[in-house]
């Protein structure tokens, strides 16, 4: 089985972002980018899969301007055996993304696509749902366990909702977005950063894939939330329910 | 009022700014991709495994107990750097080799200064001198973590003058019998396998000395009192002492006689390893101070806004980032086969001195604070102090230097100056000619006359010797 696990290039998680001067969204010039977070336990989960011998290949795949290399790169250096780069410009929206994936799932065939649940520049939580409706295929969302039955080609999955925690059955193939209790991803390990220099990157164009960049979303404006203001000591309960009702008009 | 606090906000956010960049990209063009790679995951590693433990290593002087760093490290891969794969090495450079003596010793100076003993002054020298059926036997231990290495050549009264050593090797029956005490040895209470420096001939000076290959556990051989350090505490140093302790045949390193070409060739490549660690130091330094500078304020303003702390904060920072380019280009020239032994004398020399200014700055930044030992700026003081005694003090290397500079351009080299390609041309400057010429005009005529016109012009150097020979000017044309 092959297994193809979805990446994407953000701000990284440690930096203090701020926002452009002219509103149109976050300064990235200048500003350490690495893998997200939960793409990171995807591949995770992917490398541990191939590892139990469930698995034979794992392809990244990334798409975006030529620096996705670089997110691609320390893929590999996980132990990724391959690596896919659909060159796009920038913006790219969830659903243009998850028409493209389903163009590379038509060449590439793998039985198990994952992903992180959501990318933490956007924060859309998209992708991995839209793939399973353009594909038809069965998806286990913010997936804190997996495993998985290979006489049966069917996995289960322990799903972080908010009443606790669902258990789904999938038929393989299936679309699996993963949350943060999943696992731990592991370091790349410096022979593995050496070995994936010579670790193939394929490149695919927006031409080839046949996939139009139409975007329905436009982003009129990004501005910091407003700064939190200090709280105010109160003497009464009174005063806190003339507060509420007057004031903040909750009640 | 609403806009000046506006424009205040966005001041602290390009200064937030300014310290992600400082922080992320500040080593980004001296490597490439795969060199950051491996940067930022021996960062990643050492900051979560190492620098934790790096308070407590200093205030106990021991290692932790409850994890063990060199099985650690071995298992990331990070002792067999420059040691082939076939022994669980990872078959890189000297280049390699530095990126992860900088990560780790950002996060503790004494992890860093152990590691760096054991991975470039036992390993190493292994691995360039050992014998096959020695490496065999001793390098996958090492390099796993297993087995702790050190190397020892400075006696108690001989540091400097090494090769003045009197630790003896007596040539016996199946081996050799050591009698003698060693001194300064890094990682010596723990280590299982040792490279001991002797006298199989205390007649013949430097040409006497043989390296031998020691184990831990060999009759004879006993390590003395741990040694209370002022820095680079919890990185074990000890007494060696060997009383008629039995080495055998096959435990030579090299030849018989010959140990002074690896005790020297050795001290070239520890130099250059061992000047990481001071640039890991430089780093650890700006990373406590920025972002204090940030959030103490005085005056109603952080204390970074000031320009004089500004000031300090940028000789900090292109100390770092000079040393730093220093050590990086030597350690290419090194995998290039370009080993020379001014550069890589220079390069400890230089990063040395300049983290302990680094590091009195930094206590300097943080005031009453950096006087506390609560805070990492004195540790980062007195581990930094070290780098400029440990593998040859900074006198030795000054006199290293300074002789090879006088040898190599002797009276004989004044001719042969315009072959020079350009980077020697500022080495031989036209001081150093015209000085020469003074002292001696009539040699210089003696060689100038040998050359026609035309030959000037065949030179390379070209820009050089039009300079060289205006300096020159009437003398030249007086004398010829």
């Amino acid at each position: 089985m092959k297994i193809m696990v979805a990446v994407k290039r953000v701000v990284d998680y440690a930096v203090k972002i701020r926002v452009k001067p002219d509103k149109s969204g976050v300064e990235t010039q200048n500003v350490k980018m690495s893998m997200n977070p939960f793409c990171e336990i995807a591949l995770e989960e992917a490398l541990k899969i191939k590892e139990s011998g469930l698995a034979k290949e794992v392809v990244a795949v990334s798409m975006g301007p030529s620096n996705c290399v670089d997110t691609l790169r320390t893929g590999l250096a996980m132990g990724a055996d391959r690596a896919i780069h659909v060159e796009a410009s920038r913006d790219l929206v969830p659903l243009t993304v998850a028409k493209l994936l389903k163009k590379l799932v038509e060449i590439e065939n793998p039985g198990l696509l994952i992903l992180g649940k959501q990318a933490i520049d956007d924060d859309c939580n998209q992708t991995g749902q839209m793939i399973a409706g353009l594909l038809g295929w069965p998806q286990g969302t913010f997936a804190s366990k997996v495993v998985f039955d290979k006489e049966k080609q069917v996995a289960t999955v322990d799903r972080e909702v908010d009443g606790g925690l669902e258990t789904l059955c999938l038929d393989l193939p299936a679309v699996i977005t993963t949350d943060l209790r999943l696992n731990q991803p592991r370091y790349a390990t410096l022979p593995n950063i050496m070995k994936a220099k010579s670790k193939p990157i394929k490149k695919f164009t927006l031409e080839e894939l046949n996939v139009e960049i139409k975007s329905d979303i436009e982003v009129v404006q990004v501005i910091e939330p407003p700064k939190r203001k200090a709280g105010v000591i109160l003497s009464s309960v009174d005063e806190l329910i003339d507060k509420l009702k007057n004031e903040a008009h909750v009640i | 009022m609403q806009r000046i606090i506006a424009a205040s906000s966005l001041c602290s956010k390009i200064l937030r700014k300014e310290r992600q960049r400082a922080l992320f990209s500040s080593s980004s063009l001296l490597f490439d991709d795969t060199q950051l790679q491996f940067k930022q995951s021996v960062r990643q590693f050492a900051h979560e495994n190492i620098a934790p433990h790096a308070s407590k290593i200093d205030q106990s002087n021991s290692f932790p107990k409850e994890v063990n760093l060199w099985k650690l490290m071995g298992d990331f891969n990070l002792h067999g750097i420059t040691a082939p794969e076939e022994y669980g090495g990872l078959g890189l450079g000297y280049l390699y080799h530095c990126i992860a003596m900088e990560e780790i010793s950002r996060a503790s100076g004494s992890v860093g200064l152990s590691y760096g003993a054991h991975s470039n002054l036992c390993i190493n020298q292994l691995v360039r001198n050992g014998s096959a059926a020695q490496k065999e036997k001793y390098l996958p231990k090492l390099i796993s973590g297993e087995h702790v290495g050190a190397l020892a050549m400075s006696e108690p009264n001989a540091g400097s003058d090494v090769v003045s050593m009197k630790c003896k090797a007596d040539r016996v029956d199946g081996g050799y019998l050591l009698n003698g005490n060693k001194m300064w040895c890094t990682n010596g209470p723990s280590a299982q396998t040792l490279v001991v420096y002797a006298k199989t001939d205390v007649t013949a000076g430097s040409k006497g000395i043989t390296a031998f290959i020691i184990e831990k556990g060999m009759p004879g051989y006993s390590t003395a009192q741990k040694l209370d350090k002022l820095g680079m505490r919890g990185s074990d140093t000890c007494e060696l002492v060997f009383e008629n302790c039995f080495v055998p045949e096959e435990n030579v390193l090299g030849k018989e006689g010959k140990g002074v070409y690896v005790l020297m060739s050795g001290l070239d490549l520890e130099r250059l390893v061992l000047s990481a660690g001071p640039i890991g130091i430089m780093q650890a330094c700006l990373d406590v101070v920025l972002p204090y500078i940030r959030e103490r304020s005085q005056f109603g303003r952080p204390i970074g806004e000031f320009q004089l702390i500004q000031g300090k904060v940028a000789d900090m920072y292109t100390s770092l980032q000079s040393s730093r380019s220093y050590v990086y280009s030597v350690a290419r020239d090194c995998d290039s086969g370009r080993v020379d032994p001014k550069d890589c004398a220079g390069v400890i020399l230089s990063a040395a001195e300049r983290a302990t200014q680094v590091a009195l700055q930094a206590i300097q930044c943080l005031g009453g604070n950096g006087y506390v030992n609560e805070y990492a700026t004195g540790r980062l003081l007195r581990d930094a102090k070290l780098y400029e005694i440990g593998a040859g003090t900074s006198e030795i290397r000054r006199m290293v230097i300074g002789r090879e500079l006088f040898k190599q351009h002797s009276s004989n080299q004044a001719a042969l100056l315009v072959n020079l390609s350009a980077s020697e041309v500022e080495v031989g400057r036209r001081g150093t000619v015209e000085n020469k010429a003074r002292l001696d005009g009539s040699y210089k005529a003696k060689s100038l006359s040998n050359q026609t016109a035309s030959s000037w012009k065949s030179t390379p150097a070209k820009g050089f010797h039009m300079e060289w020979c205006q300096s020159f000017g009437n003398r030249w044309f007086m004398e010829s």
